[in-house]
């Protein structure tokens, strides 16, 4: 009974609150960094004057948006103008119950020093075993990839309903944008997962990663134009240049996010954050090896294995958050139309032909 | 003008302006939408109205000259030129060499800080967010001359009838010449950005296209004229305050789209440091300011003076009565005229073009509504 509680309840809480607080304290810092990172591409020095070189900056920022008035428009539907930041934000967190940040006995150790405190060496001994307990990950389902796809595209659901909420102009047309954005690139980003599935022909994220360690390689390069991909249409799914369309600053003001002040915005604001940061952790552990060091078949590269997996993992995924910003800092913005086109008429055709050829010698070397 | 739309469904009339990121100051435009894409616009202006012309006629003809420089605030050298060099030919006023030279070299380099505005704008408008801080740095080294010369960084009150206020201060001629040596590269810098960009040229190209014969319909002047294939540069047409002396070249369009107006102001500020090294290489002594009589009052009749300000043709149509105050000075503003191809141009576009096509005019609302 005891040690049930603890495999099912107690122990995935635990990680649960680690992983929200991580998530969490990231996208902080990652809205730090951008504007670090923006500043110097720009010439300028970003935020310096809260804590050193601004690191205090985020945490400034979070305080003035919380005491903010919230301010809710007379016209707007009111329980759906309160909902929709939520419905944006809940399932940009949901989607890191199934990415792995460690491989799955990443804390054996850890549970056999404390575990002994409350339960006898058979009981832990089967807690340890059970997988989900001492895994590097919240669970491990072996539908994972779907459940990250059919998840994440509920986040924009947030938009659509906050811009239609607002009962106003800008953000009326924000919502519309997103909608026709979410439908061109969704598709994309589904052909491309799929056919970087192919090759190790499971949907268990963990699986994912673990075969990259088996084969020594990281997948992207196998699949460098699934990669590239997938990488584009998650700059679209997350609303971010080239793609930011639904906020496209100078031409719908705010975008969606035009009637909303205060604590609300700043769920938005997170939610964006923490969409860029689910893309870039599917990205990793798709394409990049996960929690994989680099070279992870070759031998004498194993000293650096003292980095835990963990730290791989978290910068690998900032890198592609530097990625981002870069690409923030570089481009300018795509047109409504032209973004569909790109969508429909050049990834498209591109991810299905990629699909077609991977399952095509697939099936030769299967 | 009710075409029929899709489904049935109702246009929507959205207000864009007076607050908005992008209209540039307080232009509002009333956008009539089909979904993104634009059936009709109008635009309503007078939320900066200042009544300069009115003011000009209680001022004596000297006492002008401030009002002036704060209609088109990102130009306000080339707006005191034009009026100045107006004044002077009523009263027949001898300009000495260098204070000729220092003023083409000055409105050269208003033009270059004015299209740096232009260009920063016009990019964040479009989305490239970095092209503007770039441009804003480049910008800065100008006012940082404009401060050491007029003492003042935007509204300079720069020339004076006859001449100018004071000479170059010590060290001006190597700050210059450092802002021009270093220049040819900070443009390419930008160009790298954007030019070959496949996505501004996707944003850029065929967007707000206008043919030559309705761009002189339309009188327009300056880049949007040019852009259309149009060679006339009042600066070559008219040559005035010794634009003659010099050499440079005044590129001109095929497309008449935004992407041609963008190169065609790139190419400009290139032509503008060609100036400016010249008046530089070439900068005569000798005194600043003519001989100018104590109160300025000129004969009975009607002077037109006009220059080639950054946005086109600026002119001043002053009427004199003989009295020491104008009768009345009519200011004929560049982008006034050029705004009104807008309407023209964002009919059948989308919203966002709409935003290219505000930065492509180049709007200075100081200047539109006076």
């Amino acid at each position: 009974m005891m040690e049930t509680v603890l495999i099912y309840a107690v122990i995935p809480f635990i990680k649960i609150a680690v992983v929200v607080l991580v998530v969490l304290l990231s996208v902080a810092y990652a809205t730090w960094l951008e504007r670090k990172l923006l500043g110097h591409i720009q010439v300028r020095l970003g935020p310096m004057r809260v804590g050193w070189h601004g690191l205090l900056q985020p945490i400034a920022d979070g305080i003035k948006l919380v005491i903010k008035e919230d301010i809710i428009p007379v016209k707007a539907d009111r329980l759906i103008f309160i909902l929709a930041p939520f419905a944006s934000m809940v399932p940009a967190l949901v989607v890191f119950s199934v990415i792995p940040f460690g491989p799955p006995m990443m804390f054996e150790g850890l549970l056999r020093r404390v575990l002994p405190w409350f339960l006898d060496a058979p009981a832990v001994d089967r807690v340890v075993q059970s997988g989900i307990a001492s895994g590097g990950f919240i669970t491990n389902v072996n539908i994972a990839v779907l459940v990250v796809l059919s998840i994440s595209s509920v986040g924009i659901l947030g938009i659509i309903l906050g811009g239609w909420a607002s009962n106003s102009k800008y953000p009326l047309l924000g919502a519309l944008r997103s909608a026709a954005q979410m439908v061109s690139y969704e598709v994309g980003l589904g052909f491309a997962i799929l056919s970087v599935v192919l090759i190790p022909q499971t949907l268990s994220l963990v699986d994912i990663v673990q075969k990259q360690q088996e084969w020594g390689v990281w997948f992207v390069f196998l699949q460098p134009v699934a990669f590239m991909l997938f990488f584009i249409c998650g700059i679209a799914e997350t609303n971010r240049l080239p793609f930011d369309l639904p906020e496209a600053e100078s031409e719908l003001v705010a975008g969606y996010h035009t009637e909303y002040s205060g604590f609300r915005f700043a769920i938005y604001y997170l939610a964006e954050y923490t969409g860029m940061i689910t893309i870039s952790s599917m990205a990793v552990t798709l394409f990049w090896g996960g929690w994989l060091r680099p070279f992870p078949s070759v031998a004498w590269l194993g000293f650096l294995d003292f980095v835990p997996p963990f730290i791989w993992f978290m910068g690998k995924v900032f890198v592609f958050m530097y990625i981002y910003v870069w690409i923030r800092g570089t481009l300018p913005r795509f047109r409504f139309d032209q973004l569909m086109k790109y969508g429909w008429k050049v990834f498209l055709p591109i991810a299905i032909a990629n699909l077609i050829v991977t399952a095509g010698v697939m099936l030769k070397f299967s | 003008m009710d075409e029929p739309t899709i489904l049935d469904a109702q246009e929507l009339e959205i207000n864009m302006g007076p607050q908005h990121p992008a209209t540039h100051g307080v232009l509002r435009i009333k956008l009539k939408l089909d979904g993104e894409r634009v059936l009709d616009a109008d635009c309503v202006i007078g939320y900066l109205h200042r009544g300069v012309e009115k003011i000009s006629e209680n001022r004596t003809y000297t006492k002008c000259l401030p009002y002036y420089d704060r209609t088109d605030y990102i130009a306000a050298v080339s707006n005191a030129l034009g009026y100045v060099l107006g004044v002077e030919k009523m009263m027949e006023i001898e300009v000495p060499e260098r204070a000729v030279y220092i003023r083409v070299m000055m409105t050269e380099f208003n033009r270059i800080a004015s299209h740096l505005v232009w260009l920063g704008t016009h990019a964040m408008d479009i989305g490239a967010l970095t092209v503007f801080l770039y441009c804003f740095r480049e910008r800065e080294e100008i006012l940082k001359l404009f401060e050491d010369l007029f003492g003042a960084r935007l509204t300079t009150h720069a020339f004076r009838i006859g001449g100018l206020w004071m000479d170059l201060p010590p060290g001006f001629e190597e700050a210059a010449r450092r802002f021009i040596d270093d220049f040819p590269t900070k443009v390419d810098e930008y160009e790298q950005l954007l030019t070959n960009n496949r996505i501004w040229l996707d944003r850029t190209k065929g967007v707000g296209v206008i043919s030559g014969e309705e761009a002189i319909d339309f009188g327009l002047s300056g880049p949007p004229l040019r852009g259309s294939g149009v060679p006339y540069d009042v600066r070559r047409a008219r040559p005035y305050g010794g634009y003659d002396q010099f050499e440079f070249d005044v590129p001109v369009g095929e497309h008449g789209d935004t992407y041609d107006r963008y190169l065609i102001r790139m190419e400009e500020m290139r032509q503008s440091r060609r100036i400016i090294q010249q008046t530089l290489d070439r900068l005569p002594g000798g005194p600043i300011r003519g001989k100018v009589p104590r109160i300025i009052k000129p004969s009975v009749g009607e002077y037109y003076s006009a220059i080639e300000g950054p946005r086109g043709e600026l002119g001043y149509y002053i009427v004199s009565d003989g009295s020491a105050v104008p009768f009345r000075v009519r200011i004929r503003p560049p982008t006034f005229i050029n705004l009104q191809a807008l309407k023209r141009m964002v009919k059948g576009a989308l919203v966002a073009d709409v935003i290219a096509i505000i930065g492509t005019l180049d709007v200075v609302l100081g200047e539109i509504d006076r």
